[in-house]
């Protein structure tokens, strides 16, 4: 909401100048969103301190969102008003425009010259990661300092605030001070206010050209930045990478990079399971996004291919994904999708050779997983079904789990024993015989990443 | 002449072009029911006569056809109909449909045909075609009946056409002026002893040695006996003589059992295998007069294969039916009344292995049947198994309608062993179908007639309802949303109890509750008196003696607190019991609507993400803003005038003093903002920290309260569950005359205590559960809420004069229409629970609530 630049030296009102704003005279601006002033609350000879002040009105936010879809109470109570985020940077860019182009028509010479100045950024949001302050900002040279307090000081037990006023110094350019702000404070905010298109690439290297390019949390800032779209942000970080050599990877996209392969591991065993018993018509059961789908589309002998899942927002997503619009008409007609429940028997389930449920079991609660067998095994009784399900043993080959499950939306995840013994109740209720294997990263001790069980109806 | 046709069946015209066919049809038909040829040539090519359209007009044609018949509509073909291949399909239309096909054929000389053909210039076929028409039609005659149809009228003549007459006639087995009341009963099996036992505790005066039972009492009772009368027992000869005796006086309807039908084959001669205790009936037999054989031949030759009874709403058959079966008349309905569905293959005992149809039963009559002998009767989604195997040493079991009592008496002893175990009752039922739910539907209710719910919002609530609700046996009811009262015209204040009062007023209710508002968690509560009832009474087996839920059907306590809901159900049970509730109320079990505090319980990541971060936030960007306006306006910077307003880098003049002013206000109101969530929250580390507030007693056992005043339900919570256990409390309410000036001017002034001393607010109710005025249904609550606690709700600012110009804007349609369909759907759901219908049918309901809970609506209403 507030952010101030202090400039200490002779003639330190000359800040003025470089901000294009007369220390003498407060001022209003209309922005799209609400209002900046710009005022000085200090100002001598060795000291000069400019203030530019938000005035947002939440309401007036939400009202210009289509209805209160989804964002609930949220969109009128909200952090919003108070935080320094990319409202902030558009005021900047708007307000103090020339001073962010590092130009000054009156005095030249203080716009290049390095200054001694400090900037305070009031309640930068900062939620998880507070250490990433540091890192981001000494790098660049500044003296960073700030102080935490808690969320609510009645409730101690609710842990530490997510915000901190930020008090960073250093002698530099202002245009540097202002440009790194400009980046950066998005970057700690996460909810950027308009819509991130690929020209928020070009807007980045633009701004960050000369100290993105080799900043140690240089792929952390574009990511961020760029409000996660990896898409984007791959791109950005190649055009970055263009004419550099040695880039190292960083750690976490090698993980993103292993999980994708996991994934990808995971598929192709199950495909490999649906040929190997000779399945012509399959139906995905909890279909996500449509990954396997599209990969039993490109098997010929894959003749009816469906995909069921309990989100139509899934759906849509699997519907853009495989380009079901513009596919040919022999691969369409081999294709159905359908918003379908593994708790509610569906006889649309029924029909194909083979059922497959690819880590779809550990999303159900425990006490719901007698309807899914009846639906699954009673109901639809495909002659194959094929079960894939985290294997618990393994979390702790991964360092970086943050709870004791690998997704917040999992109900249970369970050890070799667990699924063996479900398994094979579940095969000896309902008529069936299972085979159990592994897929992904094998540890001798604690078993693969993922277990798979391939059941098979007893003539 | 007259000719009769069943109400329900397919009548196929025969004629060759221009044999009057048309003009005949519509003499007795509705022209709905008349699907022409012709017709439907013209629909698919704007030419009537356009030979070329006429496979499609067929297609069309039988696609109607095919409609009508599953509507249980009769349907008339009007085509020439004179060759063989042309009758094909409506056959197998009518075998598919389960209905008779029924021939008239308007044999008519071929020179009125060629005459008329001439004179109807738009038809015009040259002359060979009617005379190979007449001829195909002459050859057709005599093989109609073996083609299929069941009924075959020929009309020779045009003075035999004028006279003729046609009557319809409803089908044997309709039966639906039939009204009872009935006492149905299971299959028999020659145990005459326990039939006159139970006849007698029926009611029946029941003349042993006579073989006769009378109902002497009024109304006059019939009974209806499920067949397999005979083969097993020791008496078969006298029960047949019993059922026969009645049947014959009409006090009886007798349907066949799969043994009847075997015992008739006997009887007419056929080799059959005495197998399945068919041999002591047929000793029995051979001991009886050859009168007495005729006329039990002719009595199970008589016999209906299921009748529909008391207005459609009962349906019987040995073997139970379908409902696309009901009110058909095939061989293959004739076949399910009998057999029942069987899959083809045999079982591990070596007898045929059922299909059970009665899961997926949707009908809406209620069906009972016998031929499956289990331990217990078996009751499922509206269909009624009531053999409980008597021959085998069980019961022989009556049920009685409308009433639905079941009766039965113990067999003496066992008469013969049993091929295989009986029938165990299972947790059938307790699946759902995807078509039970999906999809746009209209579900009727009690209070407010059909409440509609949209295809997307159904698709909304499947995808939670399948992700995160709990087992849907528990999910008897959902509460509504509710309407906050209108904006109140006094400047500077956005709710009042004046405008909650003046809405029931004008709608001329007399007397309000007026109910603290508890700003906690919505929480629905059952608890029953034991684990067992539990399971007996909701189904659900797994040791669980009841369910805390949410508003959207989920468990209430998350995992990592899934020991409290035990503890808190235990708790709560206890103090039910030793109130003397499950005694005082004749119940095992309660449904609760309850508030659960504090709002910290369940909402802490809500608080923290949201509520308390904007708090914070506010304190440091509100705490630097105003130091730095401060030391600005220290400074003395003397503002100037609006001048030189220029695009760009200049803005306009501002008053740093007037900022600070105002900044200050904005500070003032988030310090009152961040006040007003904290006083719900607390924290809770054990459920001794918990308040459950409950505030309706929603339903017990035969029993759903909405008659019931709410003053009522607020004594029954404070005597019976609150003040003992000390997380249970009650509510305080007060009672409200709306037409009296100061019993409103108390009501205005509790409300403001209330909310001065950070109380949420109210809720105002009429103090009849469900009120109405005329037959318009009213809310059944409308919020007032408090001044302070709205800061969570419109932000911290809302109070500034420019926010509340525009919030009191609000528009409150679609909201209270939500909260009337929502509010009607979960007492539907309460009554459809209490009176012991399908889960489907219970479930369809809370299904609707949350379907229009996904309803776009302002949230801060």
């Amino acid at each position: 909401m507030l952010l101030t630049i202090t400039y200490r030296g002779d003639n330190a009102a000359d800040l003025g100048y470089l901000l294009h704003k007369n220390p003498d005279r407060p001022q209003e601006f209309e922005l799209s969103f609400g209002r900046a002033y710009v005022f000085y609350p200090e100002v001598s000879d060795r000291l000069c301190t400019a203030a530019l002040l938000l005035d947002i009105d939440p309401i007036d936010l939400a009202r210009g969102k289509e209805g209160a879809k989804g964002g609930g109470l949220f969109d009128y109570v909200n952090d919003r008003p108070y935080v320094s985020s990319s409202f902030m940077s558009t005021a900047i860019s708007r307000v103090f425009g020339s001073a962010l182009a590092g130009r000054c028509d009156k005095n030249p010479g203080l716009a290049s010259s390095e200054l001694d100045l400090r900037a305070e950024v009031s309640a930068l949001p900062c939620r998880g990661d507070v250490e990433m302050i540091d890192r981001v900002f000494a790098p660049l040279g500044y003296e960073v300092h700030y102080a935490r307090e808690a969320l609510d000081e009645k409730f101690p037990e609710w842990g530490e605030g997510c915000y901190v006023n930020l008090l960073l110094s250093r002698r530099c350019l202002l245009k540097d001070v202002l440009t790194h702000l400009y980046v950066l404070m998005p970057v700690f905010d996460r909810r950027k206010h308009y819509w991130v298109g690929p020209d928020e690439i070009d807007k980045l290297l633009e701004k960050g050209a000369g100290w993105l390019e080799n900043h140690p949390e240089r792929d952390f800032i574009v990511r961020r930045y760029l409000a996660g779209r990896k898409r984007l942000a791959r791109i950005a970080l190649e055009r970055i990478d263009n004419g550099e050599s040695g880039a190292t990877e960083d750690a976490d996209l090698e993980s993103a990079e292993k999980a994708k392969n996991l994934n990808t591991r995971r598929l192709e065993a199950v495909v490999a399971a649906l040929s190997a018993r000779g399945a012509s018509s399959v139906i995905d059961l909890g279909c996500g996004e449509g990954n396997l789908l599209r990969l039993l589309l490109r098997e010929k002998s894959f003749v009816r291919v469906a995909g069921a899942d309990a989100s139509i927002f899934a759906l849509e997503k699997a519907k853009r994904r495989l380009k079901v619009d513009t596919m040919p008409e022999p691969r369409a007609s081999r294709l159905t999708l359908f918003q379908g429940s593994l708790t509610y028997r569906d006889e649309r389930f029924s029909g194909y050779d083979a059922a497959v449920c690819v880590e779809v079991i550990e999303h159900i609660d425990k006490n719901r997983l007698a309807a899914f067998e009846d639906v699954l095994f009673t109901h639809a009784r495909p002659r194959t079904v094929v079960i894939t399900t985290p294997n618990a043993e393994y979390n702790e080959n991964f360092e970086k789990l943050s709870g004791p499950l690998r997704h917040g939306d999992h109900r249970f995840e369970w050890s070799r024993g667990e699924f063996h013994s479900w398994g094979s109740e579940a095969a000896r209720r309902y008529g069936y015989e299972v085979l159990y294997s592994d897929v992904g990263d094998l540890d001798e001790k604690r078993g693969s990443q993922t277990q798979m069980g391939v059941f098979t109806r007893c003539e | 002449m007259r000719i009769e046709i069943p109400d329900l069946s397919v009548v196929t015209l025969v004629g060759a072009s221009g044999s009057g066919k048309s003009t005949f049809a519509a003499r007795f038909f509705k022209p709905t029911e008349v699907l022409s040829s012709d017709f439907f040539r013209g629909m698919v090519s704007d030419d009537e006569s356009d030979q070329n359209a006429t496979k499609d007009a067929f297609d069309v044609l039988y696609y109607a056809a095919d409609k009508r018949l599953s509507a249980g509509k009769l349907v008339v073909i009007d085509a020439t109909n004179v060759q063989k291949e042309a009758r094909a399909p409506t056959l197998e239309l009518a075998r598919r449909q389960d209905v008779h096909a029924v021939a008239i054929v308007l044999d008519v000389p071929e020179e009125l045909c060629q005459e008329r053909n001439k004179a109807n210039p738009a038809r015009n076929y040259p002359p060979h075609v009617i005379r190979n028409h007449s001829r195909a039609l002459r050859q057709s005659i005599k093989h109609l009946r073996k083609e299929g149809f069941r009924y075959i009228h020929v009309l020779k003549s045009p003075e035999e056409l004028d006279a003729v007459e046609v009557v319809r006639v409803p089908l044997w087995n309709d039966k639906r002026e039939e009204k009872g009341p009935f006492d149905i009963i299971g299959d028999v099996h020659g145990c005459f002893d326990e039939l006159c036992e139970l006849l007698e505790k029926l009611g029946y005066t029941v003349d042993a040695n006579g073989r006769m039972a009378l109902w002497e009492g009024e109304p006059r009772r019939k009974a209806v006996f499920l067949g397999d009368f005979c083969d097993r027992g020791e008496k078969n000869a006298d029960v047949l003589r019993l059922v026969m005796n009645m049947a014959a006086l009409g006090l009886a309807f007798c349907l066949p059992g799969n043994h009847d039908v075997k015992l008739l084959k006997y009887l007419e001669g056929a080799k059959v295998e005495p197998a399945h205790g068919l041999g002591k009936t047929i000793a029995e037999l051979e001991g009886e007069t050859p009168e007495f054989r005729e006329n039990v031949r002719k009595f199970l030759d008589s016999l209906v294969s299921h009748y529909v009874l008391d207005g459609g709403k009962l349906v019987v058959a040995h073997a139970g039916l379908r409902e696309k079966f009901q009110g058909r008349a095939s061989g293959r309905v004739r076949s399910f009344c009998l057999y029942g569905e069987t899959t083809g293959d045999r079982d591990e005992f070596g007898l045929p292995e059922r299909m059970d149809w009665t899961e997926e039963y949707r009908g809406r009559a209620a069906v009972v049947y016998g031929h499956v002998a289990s331990e217990d009767v078996r009751v499922l989604n509206g269909t009624f198994g009531i053999d409980t195997g008597c021959v085998f040493g069980g019961r022989l079991t009556a049920m009685r309608w409308p009433e639905r009592d079941i009766i039965a008496v113990e067999a003496k002893r066992e008469y013969y062993a049993p091929a295989k175990p009986l029938v165990v009752l299972d947790e059938r039922g307790y699946f759902l179908d995807a078509k039970d739910v999906a999809g746009k539907r209209r579900i009727s209710t009690s209070l407010f007639g059909g409440v509609l719910v949209k295809e997307e919002n159904a698709a909304a609530a499947f995808e939670i309802m399948s992700r995160f609700a709990a087992d849907p046996r528990w999910l008897v009811y959902l509460p509504p949303t509710m309407s906050p009262c209108a904006a109140s015209p006094l400047e500077d204040c956005l709710e009042q109890p004046a405008e909650a009062f003046e809405y029931f007023r004008s709608n001329g209710i007399e007397n309000v509750i007026c109910e603290e508002k508890h700003m906690g968690s919505r929480a629905v509560i059952i608890v029953c008196r034991s684990e067992k009832a539990a399971a007996s009474r909701f189904g659900v087996g797994d040791g669980s003696r009841g369910i805390v839920y949410s508003r959207t059907g989920r468990h209430f306590f998350e995992a990592e607190n899934e020991g409290r809901e035990g503890e808190l159900l235990a708790r709560l049970g206890d103090v039910l019991s030793e109130t003397n509730f499950w005694e005082d109320f004749s119940t095992d079990w309660v449904c609760l609507d309850a508030e659960l505090m504090p709002w910290s319980a369940k909402a802490q990541k809500l608080l923290s993400e949201q509520y308390a971060a904007a708090g914070e936030a506010g304190r440091l960007g509100l705490s630097s803003a105003l130091r730095a306006l401060e030391r600005a306006k220290e400074r003395g910077v003397v503002p100037l005038g609006v001048k030189d307003v220029k695009k760009g880098t200049s803005g306009m003049n501002v008053d740093v003093g007037k900022l600070l002013e105002k900044y200050r206000a904005r500070e003032a109101a988030l310090t009152r903002y961040t006040e007003a969530y904290r006083r719900y929250c607390w924290p809770s580390p054990s459920l001794d920290d918990l308040r459950v507030a409950p505030f309706h007693v929603l339903a017990t056992e035969d029993h759903v309260w909405k008659d019931t005043d709410h003053a009522e339900h607020m004594r029954v919570v404070e005597k019976y569950a609150a003040g003992r256990d000390p997380i249970f409390i009650a509510t305080n309410h007060l009672l409200v005359t709306l037409g009296d000036e100061r019993s409103v001017q108390t009501g205005v002034s509790w409300w403001t205590r209330l909310t001065e001393s950070g109380g949420e607010g109210m809720v105002v109710k009429p103090l009849g559960f469900a009120a109405k005025r005329g037959s318009k249904l009213l809310q059944p609550a409308v919020k007032c809420r408090g001044r302070e606690y709205l800061r969570i709700i419109y932000g911290p600012e809302y109070t500034e004069s420019h926010h509340m110009t525009r919030l009191k804007k609000r528009s409150l349609g679609k909201k209270g229409r939500l909260a009337l369909d929502e509010f009607a759907l979960g007492m539907e759901a309460l009554d459809r629970f209490v009176r012991r219908e399908p889960l489907y049918r219970v479930h369809e309901c809370v299904f609707g609530v949350l379907a229009l809970e996904s309803e776009p609506v302002d949230p801060r209403l």
